[in-house]
């Protein structure tokens, strides 16, 4: 992928092995400034495993043992552990899914947004209280001179995950990440932190990898979308041209299997075959092609990356062949 | 309209808080005043956010809360207060399916005898309840050398037919599906609400259906009921609730649920709520809903508004809604 003047983050080859299984195999994508990407996937895609390495936060087990990660036009691969720390929090951030397990419960929260800035800032105790006021008051907590001072389990599930952005942003990452950052929120609180995002994008200029598995979610809030199966991208785009003209077969049948709210009612909706396969199990080749309607034997060989529209890109032997599904 | 299977008149579940560290005593209304019919062969999809009181109107009615008061009738008999023999009895026409298939399912039990349990208990001879397992497992769509299989083996689509086919053991009439596809992967989900239709259309099955997604719910409902802080916002034909709704909660939680199409999406009026839910300790005075409610007038502050009609076919609880016929 061709680096353009404002990329932030460039992942290139990426590859992450557990026990010498490739989980992530072959990932390259690049996030703009000012910009959000989706990934996009289900349970085991490696989604999450890719951005977790962004930030050196594998889990034990698993290693990068191929690629690049450039972020703002410097390596993160093979950076030490201080050095990683530095770029933790400071120029690049995460948020999680589970906002009150990922709070420190016996910190109050004041404290934990503060604490970046005298980590990476070195300001005092009173600057810092100051700033992390202003940034939870922006990131819509209201009364956040009282509620600094409070732990979170006086908070709200919505409330929490406002102060773990609060806490990200506080240094004002080039690049934040977002891991499934509003999976344990009821619906009209994932509202609230969408649209939060979105104001964060656009005031901020943050560049934004936001993970998901919820395609309503992705089509309210990416700019770019990759779709990744079995450890790859099987398909990469602006997010209308993923949603108004699917170029891979998963893609194309995921979408088809959500409910519609303009659809009929109470009729089969359509199915992809089979379950996801577990890690490391995947079929040589496509690694979709065991649930593939389009498969057959050139499947068994890697697909090409096909580009299929403007910066949008396929991994399948069949893009021509799509209208043979319906 | 025929004899409702289920039906539930003002129902009533308070959970009483002890005093002490922390907690000032009080009380919980977790559902307060909720009533509904639920006809044969039809599904009623309860829905709202967490803390409606959704999931515990579903557990009072197959006993797993007690009411405090309100009455549930089943086929015409009152179940409110059934204990012991006669409640577990019950379970031969009302079962339930649970969010997460792994943590229902013993892991130390085969496929075979985790199907067979309902059977056993109620008294069932073996080789009835070998004949039985074939058929459940055919019915729900997993291969039959699934049966000696530990759930360790299973994905968890899998495992989610097989808490369906051990719920559908006994032929129960009712079945209550707590929230049965949000724990499955994308790709699986259609798969087994596919499945829940087709049990349905085959078995005449009445569902109450409790989920958070909208979509899920407009697709597999007959009828919803929009649940706030224990109380019913609205409730109504499907299609109604989805194209015209009149509660103001209603309307945010429907522009809530992101559209998967992002052209649809951005060019949509979207309500976005401030604040969060409040206390169930201390709920507001007037409209569960006052404090949230972009509607809002001097009196939703003060009265609450019980369930009128409005000109769309639903019924709302908002003062908005169908006064002008009361006056």
């Amino acid at each position: 992928m061709s680096e353009r003047a404002n990329t932030m983050l460039a992942i290139e080859g990426l590859a992450i092995e557990i026990d010498g299984n490739r989980i992530v195999d072959g990932v390259s994508l690049g996030v703009e400034t000012g910009r959000i990407l989706a990934i996009v996937g289900e349970s085991g895609c490696g989604k999450s495993l890719t951005a977790l390495s962004v930030l050196g936060l594998l889990p034990g087990a698993a290693r990068v043992s191929a690629g690049s990660i450039r972020l703002g036009g410097r390596e993160l691969t093979g950076l030490s552990e201080a050095e990683l720390a530095q770029v933790r929090g400071n120029d690049a951030a995460i948020i999680f899914q589970e906002p009150v397990a990922s709070l420190n419960p016996l910190m109050r929260v004041g404290e934990q947004v503060e604490e970046a800035l005298l980590l990476h800032r070195g300001l005092s105790h009173a600057a810092a209280r100051e700033e992390a006021i202003a940034i939870m008051a922006r990131v819509g907590i209201p009364d956040p001179a009282r509620r600094a001072r409070q732990y979170p389990f006086e908070l709200s599930g919505g409330m929490c995950q406002r102060i773990m952005i609060a806490s990200a942003l506080i240094c004002r990452p080039s690049l934040l990440i977002a891991d499934e950052p509003t999976t344990a929120l009821d619906v009209t609180i994932q509202a609230q932190i969408l649209d939060l995002m979105r104001r964060l994008r656009d005031e901020v200029g943050s560049a934004i990898v936001l993970i998901t598995h919820d395609m309503g979610v992705v089509a309210d809030l990416a700019d770019d979308v990759c779709v990744m199966y079995g450890g790859r991208i099987v398909e990469s785009g602006p997010v209308d041209a993923i949603f108004a003209a699917p170029s891979h077969p998963y893609t194309r049948l995921l979408l088809g299997t959500i409910p519609k709210l303009d659809g009929a009612r109470k009729t089969a909706l359509r199915t992809i075959e089979g379950m996801v396969p577990p890690a490391g199990a995947w079929p040589e080749g496509c690694r979709f092609r065991t649930r593939c309607p389009l498969a057959d034997e050139a499947c068994e060989q890697v697909p090409p990356v096909v580009a299929v529209g403007a910066s949008h890109r396929a991994a399948c032997w069949h893009v021509d062949r799509l209208e043979a599904m319906a | 309209m025929s004899e409702p299977l289920l039906q539930v008149r003002d129902l009533k579940v308070h959970f009483p808080l002890r005093r002490g560290i922390g907690t000032p005593g009080g009380v919980v209304k977790a559902v307060d005043g909720v009533s509904f019919n639920l006809q044969p062969g039809r599904t009623l999809a309860l829905v709202g956010e967490s803390g409606c009181g959704k999931s515990t109107t579903a557990y009072a009615v197959v006993g797993l809360e007690r009411a405090t008061s309100g009455t549930i009738r089943f086929d015409g008999r009152d179940i409110t207060a059934l204990e012991g023999r006669e409640r577990a009895a019950l379970a031969q026409d009302i079962q339930i399916v649970f969010q997460d298939p792994s943590s229902a399912l013993d892991p130390k039990m085969t496929i075979a005898d985790s199907i067979c349990e309902p059977l056993a208990i109620a008294g069932r001879s073996r080789a009835d309840r070998k004949a039985r397992v074939a058929e459940l497992l055919d019915r729900v769509g997993l291969p039959a050398a699934l049966a000696e299989r530990l759930p360790s083996a299973l994905s968890g689509g899998q495992r989610q037919r097989v808490v369906i086919a051990r719920a559908l053991a006994l032929s129960p009439r009712l079945l209550v599906l707590d929230e049965p596809v949000s724990a499955l992967d994308v790709s699986i989900r259609s798969q087994v609400l596919n499945l829940l239709l087709e049990l349905q259309r085959d078995l005449g099955l009445s569902y109450l259906f409790i989920s958070h997604d909208l979509s899920v719910v407009r697709h597999i409902a007959d009828e919803a009921m929009v649940l706030y802080l224990g109380t019913v916002a609205e409730q109504g034909p499907v299609d109604a609730i989805f194209e015209r709704p009149q509660h103001p909660y209603t309307k945010a939680l429907l522009s809530a649920i992101p559209l998967p199409d992002p052209r649809a999406q951005r060019h949509r009026e979207k309500i976005i709520l401030s604040g969060d839910l409040p206390s169930p300790l201390s709920p507001p005075v007037g409209c569960p809903f006052v404090t949230r409610c972009p509607e809002r007038i001097a009196v939703c502050a003060e009265e609450r508004f019980p369930l009128a009609a409005g000109d769309t076919g639903t019924e709302a609880a908002c003062v908005h809604v169908g006064r002008q016929l009361i006056g």
